[in-house]
């Protein structure tokens, strides 16, 4: 019954985007892209693949940077096709995966203004799919009230920027926060607005969602070793919808050094096992790569399940990945520096 | 807006109940406020055609649901994966199947339609009167929920089947014996409703 009433408005694009998953590469092809000499080895692989000829109208000396646009256009692309088909609650879905990306394009822009950069040169480094109609009109900010009073005010995380307003000015470390704070109300919005719609949607994207949190607790609490946040402020930026609330970010927020954070991931199976094979050295993964491949493990899980919407969120996360991917590979074989080209990490 | 109109609704006819039984109650013709005064005297033309209606009606909303949620995801599927489409139309063509299951029990029941003259009937043959209509209307409503929830079943395994051929083409034959078993309970109805309407003599 359940199903029926979710393919009445989501079957075609549900279907659709399970289509598009189909095209994401496979191992064989990873094995076949690290084999190339050239990057124009490179594309003719990829033209093999679902990608076809994406690369086909760019002029001989191939860049990384353009091979890294181009992946990026096909997979917002596709994605603005999913979004402009969609009815509610699904366009809601579908828009609040965008807000993460406004984050970072908001961001990105303060940064760039802070260091007296021209906003023309800033404006094409955004992610198209964040991008919003008062994106131009940010540098005009000098404090995060008026950040909120000139230029977010009308755009959709105006309630997610209520808890940064203050009257401090922007600076380096300000700004940090004001991302982190904003990442913390975005995703417990996110959480809320996902167990609302209940279900599957909500089995799926729940978990997703709270590893989300969880990583960007643990990172917040290894990258501010040495800063001088404190610990109270850091406490602060801690999305509360994961699994280590309460009693793990309680334990976060007193942690001095590495090791206290990796005591505390002890007392979680999942995570205690990301941190196991974890470290520096050469040969070892690191800890952002371990949660990568987490991450890249929940969002196939969301796959396994029929009449959700996780397989949106999935498809995207999955594909960014794909590219990031590709542009490692593609890095090391530009720079002949072969010997790290194996760190991609695997999605089938 | 659903739960208002439920309210409504729901206040509405108790409301009528209420003003009816206290009316008949408070005039002295208490008695006909009894379930079995209803019974007794209602129709048996009411109870066939009602139960004839209620099978064909079922049936095709199940069928209208089942090839809905297949339908669109063969349309989902199949932008990416075009050599679905002729494939998966047996799973459309077995939530059909769904309807056509209801539309012969209809023929079968309304076959059994007789006329018959109320006038000095003597009272075994109102009992078989009686007792075809209640059977019928029985056997409709059977059929008709049997096939409404078999419907849906088989297209959602429909829908399953569609986006698993779609990323892997081995998957099709396998999911197709799922949706066989599933198409069977519709089968089940079937039987018993037929069974159900042997005994009856109307006329």
């Amino acid at each position: 019954m359940n199903g029926c009433m979710f393919n009445i408005d989501g079957g075609y694009l549900e279907g659709l985007c399970r289509g598009f998953k189909c095209g994401i590469l496979q191992q064989s092809d990873y094995l076949n892209l690290i084999q190339c000499e050239t990057l124009e080895d490179l594309k003719l692989h990829l033209a093999g693949t679902d990608y076809g000829s994406f690369l086909a109208n760019e002029p001989s000396p191939l860049s990384v940077s353009v091979i890294d646009d181009k992946l990026r256009e096909k997979l917002v692309i596709e994605f603005q096709h999913l979004r402009n088909h969609s009815v509610q609650p699904l366009s809601t879905f579908l828009d609040f995966i965008t807000y993460s990306y406004m984050i970072d394009n908001i961001i990105l822009l303060i940064t760039g203004t802070l260091h007296q950069r021209p906003i023309s040169e800033l404006i094409p480094k955004c992610h198209p799919l964040g991008s919003f109609e008062q994106m131009e009109a940010i540098h005009v900010a000098a404090t995060p009230a008026e950040l909120y009073n000139a230029v977010l005010v009308d755009t959709p995380l105006a309630p997610f920027f209520v808890d940064c307003i203050s009257e401090q000015d922007l600076d380096e470390m300000n700004i940090e926060i004001i991302r982190n704070t904003l990442y913390k109300a975005y995703l417990e919005a996110f959480y809320k607005f996902c167990l609302a719609i209940g279900g599957t949607t909500a089995d799926t994207m729940c978990e997703i969602l709270a590893f989300e949190a969880d990583r960007r607790a643990i990172i917040i609490t290894i990258n501010s070793f040495g800063t001088e946040l404190g610990k109270d402020d850091r406490a602060k930026l801690y999305p509360r919808c994961g699994r280590l609330n309460p009693d793990g970010l309680a334990a976060l927020a007193r942690a001095d050094d590495y090791e206290q954070v990796k005591a505390v991931a002890e007392y979680y199976a999942e995570y205690s096992a990301l941190f196991e094979g974890a470290g520096n050295n050469p040969g070892d993964k690191t800890l952002e790569d371990k949660f990568f491949e987490h991450e890249v493990r929940l969002n196939m899980q969301a796959f396994l399940q029929q009449f959700h919407f996780g397989v949106f969120y999935s498809y995207l996360k999955l594909k960014e990945q794909e590219c990031r991917n590709i542009v490692w590979i593609s890095e090391c074989v530009a720079q002949k520096h072969r010997a790290k080209i194996d760190n991609y990490i695997p999605i089938f | 807006m659903r739960a208002y109109l439920g309210y409504t609704f729901a206040g509405t006819a108790t409301a009528t109940i209420t003003v009816l039984v206290l009316y008949h109650v408070l005039t002295g013709k208490g008695e006909r406020v009894s379930l079995a005064w209803f019974l007794e005297e209602t129709s048996p033309y009411m109870w066939a055609t009602t139960g004839i209606g209620l099978t064909v009606a079922l049936s095709v909303v199940g069928a209208a649901m089942g090839i809905h949620t297949t339908g669109t995801s063969i349309v989902g599927g199949g932008v990416k994966a075009p050599r679905i489409k002729t494939k998966n139309l047996i799973s459309v063509i077995f939530c059909e199947a769904v309807a056509i299951y209801g539309l012969i029990t209809a023929i079968v029941l309304s076959n059994s339609v007789e006329e018959f003259a109320v006038e000095n009937m003597e009272d075994s043959r109102k009992a078989s009167n009686w007792l075809a209509g209640y059977i019928m209307f029985g056997s409709g409503l059977a059929v008709g929920l049997v096939n409404l929830v078999c419907g849906i079943a088989v297209g959602i395994v429909g829908s399953g089947a569609a986006l698993s051929d779609a990323a892997n083409a081995s998957l099709f034959v396998k999911i197709l014996i799922i949706e066989i078993f599933g198409s069977a309970i519709g089968l089940f109805g079937l039987i018993v409703g037929i069974y159900m309407t042997s005994r009856i003599a109307m006329g």
